[in-house]
C-alpha cells in the first residue's frame, strides 16, 4: 500500500501499456440504471423535506424506492465488476486505473470533510467574537447593538440572541476534564476507531502473507470495532438529545458538532458496510489473492481515511 | 463466464450499436463526448432564451414584459445553466472526444463510469428547469445563491435546487477523476507529461481543481439544506453563524470553478493558434506553469469577491495582492499566444479567427479584472454592470468562442466532413459583433451606477441599455446560425483529409477523417 501511494506522491506515473489489451465494456445498463436511480432518490429526498410538516405525504416512498433502485443497481454492478475481474480481464494498467480513481475519490472526500472544518474554524476564530463585539470588525458593526450581553465562548452554549429562536443547550460534548475522561464516550470511539485501523492493517498483513485465517479474523474484529463505534456514536447523540439538550437547533456549537460527526458517522457506516462486504467476499466466496485485492485494499484506504478524519474531530470538536 | 465475457470483449472492436440503446447504454469516449457536446448546446439554447428575456424586459426602463419576480428567477437560471449546463458539460464533452486520441488511449480509464457522468445531467437539470413549475416558482436569489436570500427567504423549490446541485456535483467529480485517471494511467508509451499536447495539460489541471473544490459546493448547499429544514445556524447570525460564511464558501468553490471554465479554454486556444500560424508553439513549457500557477492560485483569491461585505483590512489587502498576482502567468499565456502567431503564415479560417478574439475578447475581461481587483476601486464597481461586463467577456468570448473554436476545428475529424468556411465565417463576425455590442456598453453603465440584478433602471442608463439589448439579440439569434453550420456538417459536405488542417499536430489527426468508433485499441508509437 506504501509503495501505491509513492507511486502517487511522486508522480511516477505508470508508462506500461498492456500492449492492446486494455479492457473496454461493452455498452453497460448499469449507469443509466444509476443515473436514473439517483434521479428518484433526490426527486424523494426533496419532496420528503419540503413536506416534513405533512404527515399525509407519501413522498417518502419515491424516496425509499430510490434506495432500493440504488442499491440494487450497485449490487449488480460491483458484482459485474468482480467477475470480469475473475475472468482475468483486468491488466495491470486496468487495475493501476481503479487505484488512482480511489485515491482521488478520497482525496474528494477529504475536500468535503474540510468545507465544514472550515465552518468551524471560521466561526470559532472569527465570527463568534466579532459577534461579542471583540477587534476590529466587531467594534464598528451592529452586532455590539444587535446580541447585547452575548459573550464569545467556545463551546457556543448562549446564542447570540440568548436562545430567542433557538433551543440552549445544558452543556457542551467537550472534553470534561481527566476527573471524568473514563466516563467521556469521545474517549472511547477514539479508542476503538483506532484499534480498528490497526486491525484492519494486520488483515492487510495477513491477506499478503496469504493466511487467509487471519485475514477473516481481523477484518472480522475491525468489522466488529465499527459497530461498536456507530453504537456508541449513535448513544452518544442520545445522550446529547436526552440529557444535554444539545441539539441541531441549539446555534452553532450544535450545527457544527453535529454536522462534522454526523458525516464522519455516516462514513464509518459506509466504510464499515465496504468491509463487511469484503469479509463476506473472503469468508463465502474466497476472494482475494496474496497479490490482487485491491478491492479490500480501496475499502482499507478508506477506512484509513475515515479514522484521519476522526483524529481532526477528536482535536477540533472535542479536545480543544 | 469467462468465455461469455470474453466474447463481448471482442464485440467492442465493431462499430456502434444499433438505434437508442447506442446512446443511452454506451461506453464509448466520443459517444460520450457526443452526448456531453450535444447536451450543452441545448442548454446554451435555454440559457441564451433566458438571456433574451432579460434583455428584453431591460430594453427599456420600466417594467414591460415580465414581473420582477419572474425576473429573478430568469437570471438565477440563466447563469446555472449557463455555467453547469453550458460551458463546463462542453468543455467535457471535448475532453471525452480529444484527451483519448490526443495521448494515444484505447478509451477514458473507467469507461462506465464516463456514461454514468453524463447521464446525471439530464437528470439534474431536468429538476432544477422543473422548479420553474413548482409553487413558489424557480430559484430567484442568483446563481451565487447568497445566504439568507436562499435560506430564509427561498421559495420552496430551494429544497429540489439544492438536490440537483449535489447530483450535478457528483456528475462532475467523476467526470473529473475519470479525467485525471486516463491522464495518468492510459498515455501511450513516449507521451510524457511534458509532451503531452496541452489541452491535455489544461483538463488536467481543470480537473484536479473540479475535484478540489466540487466538494465544497456539495458541503455548502448540504449547510443550507441544515439551515433551512433542521434548524442549524451556519448562516444566521442569531445562532452564532455568520450569513457570510457562506459567501466564503461558496467563493472558495466559485473562484477555482471561474478558472474551470477557461483552462480548457486555455488548451484549445494554444493548438488552434499554433496550427494556424504554421509554427511551433511558443512558450510550451512556461504554458504549462502559468496553468499551474493560476490553479495554484486560485485556491487564496476568493474573498475578492466580497470586498465589500465588510472583511478585515489585513483580508482585504491579501487578497487584492494574490488577485493581482494572477495576472503575471496569464500575462504570460497571452504574450505567448502572440509570439506564437508573429511572423507565422496565418491564415484565418473560422477557428483561427475565434481563437484570435479569444485573445484579445479575454485580455479585455482580464484587465477589467484585474480593476475589480484593486480594493478601493472595486467599492465602486462592485455589483455593478461592470461586474456583468467583466464576466461575460471572459465566459462569452472567452469559453464560449473556444468551445465555438474548437467545434470548427475538430468537427472535420468527427465527422469527416468541412464545415462551410462561408457560414462560418458569418457565423464569427455575427457573433463578435453582437457579443461586443452587447457587453462593451455595460462598462459603461456599470461606471455610471447601474446595479446589475435589477429588473428597472434609471433613465440615464436608457440610451446604452438599449444598444446592449439589441447587441444580445444579434448574438443571440446567430447561434442559431451555429446550429445550422453544424447540423449540416453533421449531414455532409465536402469530405475532410485525415490531416484536416495544414499546420495541425499531435495524435488525433494520425487517425482517418472521422474517427473510426475506436482509435488506438493498441498504442502508437511515439518518437
Amino acid at each position: 500500500m506504501m509503495k501505491k501511494f509513492y507511486l502517487i506522491m511522486t508522480w511516477k506515473w505508470a508508462t506500461r501499456m498492456s500492449g492492446g489489451s486494455y479492457y473496454v465494456p461493452d455498452q453497460s445498463r448499469f449507469p443509466i440504471f444509476m443515473a436514473f436511480s439517483l434521479f428518484v432518490l433526490v426527486m424523494g429526498a426533496s419532496s420528503t423535506i419540503n413536506n416534513l410538516d405533512d404527515p399525509s405525504s407519501n413522498s417518502v416512498y419515491i424516496l425509499y424506492f430510490g434506495f432500493a433502485c440504488l442499491f440494487t443497481t450497485l449490487f449488480f454492478w460491483f458484482r459485474q465488476v468482480i467477475k470480469e475481474h475473475l475472468a482475468g480481464l483486468d491488466s495491470n494498467q486496468l487495475k493501476q486505473s481503479y487505484v488512482y480513481g480511489m485515491a482521488w475519490f478520497i482525496f474528494s472526500e477529504v475536500m468535503f470533510f474540510a468545507a465544514f472544518f472550515g465552518a468551524l474554524f471560521y466561526v470559532r476564530t472569527l465570527a463568534v467574537p466579532w459577534l461579542a463585539g471583540e477587534g476590529e470588525k466587531g467594534i464598528g458593526i451592529a452586532a455590539v447593538e444587535m446580541w447585547q450581553g452575548f459573550e464569545s465562548t467556545w463551546p457556543v452554549i448562549v446564542t447570540p440572541d440568548q436562545g430567542d429562536g433557538y433551543v440552549l443547550a445544558k452543556k457542551s460534548m467537550a472534553w470534561p476534564g481527566w476527573d471524568h475522561a473514563l466516563e467521556w464516550l469521545p474517549l472511547w470511539n477514539t479508542i476503538v476507531l483506532l484499534s480498528s485501523s490497526v486491525t484492519v492493517h494486520f488483515a492487510h498483513l495477513g491477506l499478503k502473507d496469504g493466511n487467509r485465517k487471519k485475514f477473516n479474523r481481523f477484518l472480522g474484529i475491525t468489522v466488529t470495532l465499527a459497530l461498536i463505534f456507530v453504537g456508541l456514536q449513535a448513544a452518544e447523540y442520545y445522550e446529547a438529545y436526552a440529557y444535554y439538550g444539545l441539539t441541531l437547533n441549539s446555534g452553532i456549537y450544535g450545527s457544527t458538532f453535529f454536522m462534522l460527526t454526523g458525516f464522519h458517522g455516516f462514513h464509518v457506516m459506509m466504510g464499515g458496510i465496504m468491509l463487511a462486504i469484503m469479509l463476506a467476499r473472503s469468508v463465502f466466496a474466497g476472494h482475494f489473492e496474496e497479490h490482487d485485492h485491491f478491492g479490500f485494499e480501496a475499502a482499507s484506504w478508506y477506512w484509513h481515511f475515515v479514522d484521519v478524519v476522526w483524529v481532526m474531530l477528536f482535536l477540533f470538536v472535542y479536545i480543544l | 463466464m469467462s468465455a461469455v465475457i470474453e466474447n463481448h470483449h471482442d464485440d467492442h472492436h465493431h462499430g456502434p450499436a444499433e438505434g437508442i440503446t447506442r446512446w443511452l447504454f454506451t461506453t464509448n469516449h466520443k459517444d460520450i463526448g457526443t452526448l456531453y457536446l450535444w447536451f450543452s448546446f441545448v442548454m446554451f439554447l435555454i440559457g441564451g432564451a433566458m438571456a433574451m428575456v432579460i434583455r428584453a424586459e431591460l430594453f427599456q426602463p420600466g417594467m414591460q414584459i415580465v414581473e420582477p419576480e419572474f425576473y429573478n428567477q430568469m437570471i438565477t437560471l440563466h447563469g446555472l445553466i449557463m455555467i453547469f449546463g453550458g460551458v463546463m458539460p462542453a468543455f467535457v464533452g471535448l475532453a471525452n472526444w480529444l484527451v483519448p486520441m490526443q495521448i494515444g488511449a484505447p478509451d477514458m480509464a473507467l469507461p462506465r463510469m464516463n456514461n454514468l457522468s453524463f447521464w446525471i445531467l439530464p437528470f439534474a437539470f431536468f429538476i432544477l428547469l422543473s422548479s420553474l413549475f413548482m409553487e413558489g416558482g424557480a430559484p430567484n436569489f442568483g446563481w451565487t445563491f447568497y445566504a439568507p436570500l436562499s435560506t430564509t427567504y427561498a421559495p420552496p423549490s430551494v429544497t429540489f435546487f439544492i438536490f440537483s446541485v449535489h447530483i450535478m456535483g457528483a456528475s462532475s467529480i467523476m467526470g473529473a477523476i475519470n479525467v485525471v485517471v486516463t491522464i495518468m494511467n492510459m498515455r501511450a508509451p513516449g507521451v510524457g507529461l511534458m509532451k503531452m499536447p496541452l489541452f491535455v495539460w489544461s483538463w488536467l489541471i481543470t480537473a484536479y481543481l473540479l475535484i478540489a473544490v466540487m466538494p465544497v459546493l456539495a458541503g455548502a448547499v448540504t449547510m443550507m439544506l441544515m439551515d433551512i429544514h433542521f434548524g442549524t445556524s451556519f448562516f444566521n447570525a442569531a445562532g452564532g453563524g455568520d450569513p457570510v460564511l457562506f459567501q466564503h464558501i461558496f467563493w472558495f468553490f466559485g473562484h477555482p470553478e471561474v478558472y474551470i471554465m477557461i483552462l480548457p479554454a486555455f488548451g484549445i486556444v494554444s493548438h488552434i493558434i499554433e496550427t494556424f500560424s504554421r509554427k511551433q508553439l511558443f512558450g510550451y513549457s512556461s504554458m504549462v506553469w502559468a496553468m499551474l500557477s493560476i490553479a495554484i492560485l486560485s485556491f487564496v483569491v476568493w474573498a475578492h469577491h466580497m470586498f465589500t461585505v465588510g472583511l478585515p483590512l489585513a483580508a482585504e489587502i491579501f487578497f487584492m495582492w494574490a488577485t493581482m498576482l494572477i495576472a503575471v502567468p496569464t500575462g504570460v499565456k497571452v504574450f505567448n499566444w502572440v509570439a506564437t502567431m508573429f511572423r507565422g503564415s496565418i491564415t484565418f479560417e473560422t477557428p483561427m479567427l475565434f481563437a484570435i478574439a479569444f485573445v484579445v475578447l479575454f485580455t479585455i475581461g482580464g484587465l477589467s479584472g484585474l480593476m475589480l481587483a484593486i480594493v478601493p476601486a472595486d467599492f465602486q464597481y462592485h455589483d455593478t454592470y461592470f461586474v456583468v461586463a467583466h464576466f461575460h467577456y471572459v465566459l462569452v468570448p472567452g469559453a464560449i468562442f473556444s468551445i465555438m473554436a474548437a467545434v470548427y476545428y475538430w468537427i472535420p475529424k468527427w465527422t469527416g466532413n468541412m464545415y462551410d468556411e462561408r457560414l462560418g465565417k458569418l457565423h464569427f463576425w455575427l457573433s463578435f459583433i453582437g457579443v461586443n455590442v452587447t457587453f462593451f456598453p455595460q462598462h459603461f453603465i456599470g461606471l455610471a451606477g447601474m446595479p446589475r440584478r435589477y429588473p428597472d433602471y434609471a433613465l440615464q442608463f436608457a440610451d446604452w441599455n438599449m444598444v446592449s439589448s439589441v447587441g444580445a439579440f444579434l448574438f443571440g439569434f446567430s447561434q442559431l446560425l451555429f446550429l445550422f453550420i453544424v447540423l449540416k456538417t453533421v449531414m455532409g459536405g465536402k469530405k475532410a483529409t485525415d490531416q484536416v488542417w495544414e499546420g495541425a499536430r499531435g495524435l488525433e489527426w494520425s487517425v482517418a477523417s472521422p474517427a473510426p468508433y475506436h482509435t488506438f485499441s493498441t498504442p502508437p508509437k511515439i518518437n
